[in-house]
């Protein structure tokens, strides 16, 4: 019977949405257990998080001062002391995970599946190459354990309420390198819904035209309670900052509704919305790529259109 | 200092791949082949780091079959000082690149190696981690930003947060995030000094590494396609089909 061992994700004390996402990939193995591992300084509040998320077993807390930080090189050694028993070790696919399981899976000698999408069997997976362009399908050995990352997009988070899982501290004995050190993390502060797990996604590109035209994406975002997010080509122009960025090495989210507004739909952009429900693109070029992939298409002057947009929702 | 860098030949990143009817593959042939856009930011980052007199030697690593050296002589041009061709007819899997970087490490003795963070062909995004879990060194993933001073690298990395600085003792593991730097272009006269740069070639085997593939890929499929949508003609009706849709 498979055992799965999630690692928690976490930021400033709260549980990150990803986490629970990890855990319905795990669900869909049919495991006889789901243990959370919250790695951190303060545990106690995540881990009350994390025990309410259906379907958790047991949630273990990791806590040392040198845990305040994520850094994957002082992490994943007490991941990989903490895997011995587990079947599976199952990490979302943010930054966070993409940084650390494969530090755990090479500390483990096994090889890692990277953003998995579907579960066809304990130890059968669906991944996509090519930036999303082709799928595979993967059989991992049954001998070793499975490190794998979780693709957030696909998967729901698990229901939040009903559980109470038991929460018991952890005794990892792990020598923990001093080589890698935390210095700051500059946050950009916003009250608007987070980028990866909004419901409703406002989008700009380079059809934007500067920092300052983004405003306009800023207002009809608060206008209908959407996250902002960007094409690569916004970023890189210096419109908004990195972790807007949505696409194949930006976030790949799944929104309900998506509104890309002057983005053209590069295929790696268009990467990180393939799961959206509902895309709409505003272009001012009709053959513009996002309109392949959009349910609704608007072609026109998104500076005459936003405005409309806003007067017409009222 | 010896920099070491990965340099990994990918299906080029403008063309559409397609997937074998028959599920056994992608097709590649006769598609356009280019460096790893990550690996060009990843030397190019040496690059300028040598410029700087921070590092002495930049050296470019390919894993591949016979046919790479046409590729590993692009990275000599762009401005490298040698190259390592570990020459394999099979595809690695991360988990095997990062022992032979391992491998090479040992022998080479760099005090950075710059990887791509991740491959646009298998988009697995593991190697730099592997390699510095088994050499049991500092990483630094997805830069932005890389400042070398005192023995020390200090990087900002781009994170689902924002941007996070760390700072690593060397020798240490670098991956490259995009807007670290612009790759230069290659010039015509490079591609002549180049030819006369030396290209080392290690056969695969002969490094003793623990190739045993942990996972098999059985199936290829196409993506799911979204159904074509429809075209509204102004503001007013998207509106009213959004909030038909129950969205807005």
């Amino acid at each position: 019977m498979s055992k799965i061992l999630v690692i928690a994700e976490h930021l400033d004390g709260k549980l990150n949405p990803s986490t629970a996402r990890a855990v319905s990939a795990a669900a869909a193995v049919k495991p006889g257990a789901i243990d959370v591992l919250v790695l951190s300084d303060k545990a106690g509040a995540i881990a009350t998080e994390a025990a309410k998320i259906q379907g958790v077993s047991r949630v273990l807390t990791a806590e040392r001062m040198e845990n305040a930080h994520p850094l994957a090189a002082v992490l994943a050694p007490q991941i990989a002391k903490a895997a011995a028993g587990y079947s599976h070790v199952f990490v979302p696919s943010t930054t966070f995970g993409k940084d650390v399981a494969p530090r755990v899976a090479a500390l483990l000698g096994v090889a890692q599946v990277s953003d998995v999408m579907s579960v066809d069997g304990s130890h059968t997976f669906k991944r996509p190459i090519y930036a999303g362009n082709a799928i595979i399908t993967v059989d991992a050995d049954p001998a070793h354990a499975v490190v794998a990352t979780i693709r957030t997009a696909s998967w729901p988070a698990a229901a939040n309420g009903e559980n109470s899982a038991p929460i018991e501290p952890l005794s990892l004995d792990a020598t923990l390198p001093t080589h890698t050190r935390f210095v700051e993390l500059k946050q950009g502060k916003s009250d608007r819904p987070d980028l990866q797990s909004a419901n409703k996604v406002v989008s700009g590109g380079r059809g934007v035209g500067s920092k300052e035209n983004f405003e306009i994406i800023y207002k009809f975002a608060d206008k209908i309670g959407a996250a902002v997010g960007a094409s690569r080509a916004a970023v890189d122009a210096g419109y908004v900052p990195n972790e807007l960025q949505v696409g194949q090495t930006g976030k790949i989210i799944a929104p309900e509704l998506y509104i890309a507004i002057g983005i053209s739909g590069a295929i790696q952009h268009l990467t990180g919305i393939k799961d959206a429900g509902t895309i709409v693109a505003i272009n001012k070029d009709g053959e513009a790529p996002i309109f392949e992939i959009a349910d609704i298409g608007l072609v026109g002057d998104l500076f005459k259109l936003l405005p409309e947009l806003e007067q017409a929702i009222g | 200092m010896k920099i070491l860098v990965g340099y990994k030949r990918v299906v080029d990143y403008n063309v559409r791949i397609q997937v074998k009817p028959d599920g056994t593959g992608v097709v590649t042939d006769g598609v356009k082949l280019s460096a790893n856009p990550f690996d060009d930011i990843a030397l190019e980052e040496a690059l300028r780091l040598r410029e700087k007199g921070l590092a002495e030697e930049v050296v470019v690593v390919g894993i591949g079959p016979a046919d790479l050296t046409a590729h590993l002589r692009n990275g000599l041009a762009m401005g490298a000082n040698r190259a390592i061709h570990v020459v394999t007819p099979d595809a690695v899997q991360p988990l095997t690149a990062a022992r032979v970087f391992l491998k090479l490490v040992e022998k080479e003795q760099p005090g950075l190696v710059i990887l791509g963070k991740q491959a646009i062909d298998d988009d697995a995004n593991q190697t730099g981690q592997m390699l510095a879990a088994l050499w049991d060194r500092p990483q630094a993933t997805f830069a932005s930003k890389v400042e070398i001073a005192e023995g020390k690298a200090t990087v900002t990395r781009e994170v689902d947060a924002g941007l996070e600085v760390i700072e690593a003792d060397l020798p240490a593991v670098i991956t490259t995030d995009l807007r670290l730097n612009e790759p230069r272009f290659i010039k015509l006269p490079d591609i002549m000094k180049a030819k006369s740069k030396p290209i080392d070639t290690i056969e695969f085997a002969s490094l003793s590494v623990d190739a045993h593939d942990q996972f098999r890929t059985t199936h290829y499929t196409a993506p799911a396609k979204r159904s074509k949508g429809v075209m509204v003609k102004d503001a007013a009706e998207l509106v009213s089909v959004l909030k038909q849709k129950g969205l807005l």
